[in-house]
């Protein structure tokens, strides 16, 4: 079986062979983590890449879609726009369109935001007494959209034991993987 | 792209209220001029938006009006004597006498996967708001 071959080509490995693994699992993640940063730089925004997380924009948006964001500084914010924001001292990103705006001379900008499925506008998802949104709260805009993709981080979240055996076959694959 | 408007303001505790009926006759199309909807078209997100400048603020922009267009619907638009979906008030008391407000059509393309693009239709309607309040009529 299998699983038999594999014990055995770990009990084989010498120690040479095995730290070569490592340092390969290690430069993998450190290939991932820089294309993450480098993301992050180009597009301005703190999460360039956003999953979906309710059914608040359907049905242009469902639960497990993925949006790519932009959050240049000169980039004006105006009504129709789909703005994903943090509501001060929340950790959680909200993806909603922006249905007002009034913007001063100087460029400071109060906007309200409304989740195109919800009959109200967000003013409920506000801090208490807030009744505006600003510049400051703005993770990024919404440029494009995948559908689907982002479910996998929903059942991650939510069923961490898939997430450990995920972690645990990639892991495996990648200790255990020749370059012939 | 043609609306036509009839409006009053209403008073309110501390802002103006608008209040605003339209017609709306338009076509949906694309950049090459034909029917907006094609294989990558999930849906589009239509709003119509008021966009007018005062005293408070050098820019206001407030949505009166949206409609979500799903693949299938039919793309030419032939609305008469809507009222606004949303209430219309200003930051403010810019609207009384604001001969300035421009209300234009645009929409937003969900596609089934790819960019989300928002167009501004062409055509656009000038309202001007009253001088005054109106206190009686019912909307």
């Amino acid at each position: 079986g299998s699983a038999m071959d594999l014990f055995g080509d770990l009990r084989r490995m010498n120690k040479r062979q095995l730290y070569y693994q490592v340092l390969n699992f290690a430069m993998i993640v450190s290939s991932a983590l820089m294309i993450w940063k480098g993301l992050i730089v180009i597009t301005g925004s703190e999460s360039p890449i956003v999953v979906v997380l309710s059914g608040s924009m359907e049905p242009a948006f469902h639960r497990g879609d993925l949006l790519f964001l932009t959050n240049f500084h000169d980039d004006p914010i105006r009504a129709g726009e789909i703005v994903v924001f943090k509501v001060e001292g929340r950790d959680i990103p909200i993806v909603h369109r922006v249905i007002k705006i009034h913007e001063k001379e100087n460029g400071n900008i109060k906007f309200l935001t409304k989740g195109d499925n919800n009959e109200v506008d967000d003013r409920g998802l506000y801090k208490e007494g807030q009744n505006w949104l600003e510049k400051k709260d703005v993770v990024g805009r919404a440029r494009g959209f995948l559908p689907y993709v982002g479910m996998v981080t929903i059942i991650m979240n939510d069923y961490p034991k898939f997430k450990y055996a995920l972690l645990a076959v990639m892991g495996a694959y990648v200790l255990l993987k020749r370059e012939s | 792209l043609r609306k036509n408007v009839e409006d009053f303001t209403g008073p309110r505790e501390r802002s103006d209220l608008g209040f605003v009926t339209f017609d709306i006759t338009a076509d949906i199309l694309n950049g090459k001029n034909a029917f907006i909807f094609d294989w990558n078209v999930k849906q589009l997100f239509l709003y119509l938006s008021a966009e007018y400048s005062t005293k408070n603020n050098a820019l206001n922009q407030v949505v009166l009006w949206d409609k979500i267009m799903l693949r299938g619907d039919n793309p030419r638009l032939f609305l008469k004597d809507m009222k606004s979906k949303y209430f219309f008030f200003d930051d403010g008391n810019g609207l009384k006498g604001n001969r300035n407000v421009t209300l234009t059509l645009s929409w937003n393309v969900v596609p089934n996967a790819g960019i989300l693009p928002l167009v501004t239709g062409s055509g656009h309607v000038s309202v001007p708001f009253p001088d005054t309040y109106e206190t009686t009529k019912s909307y």
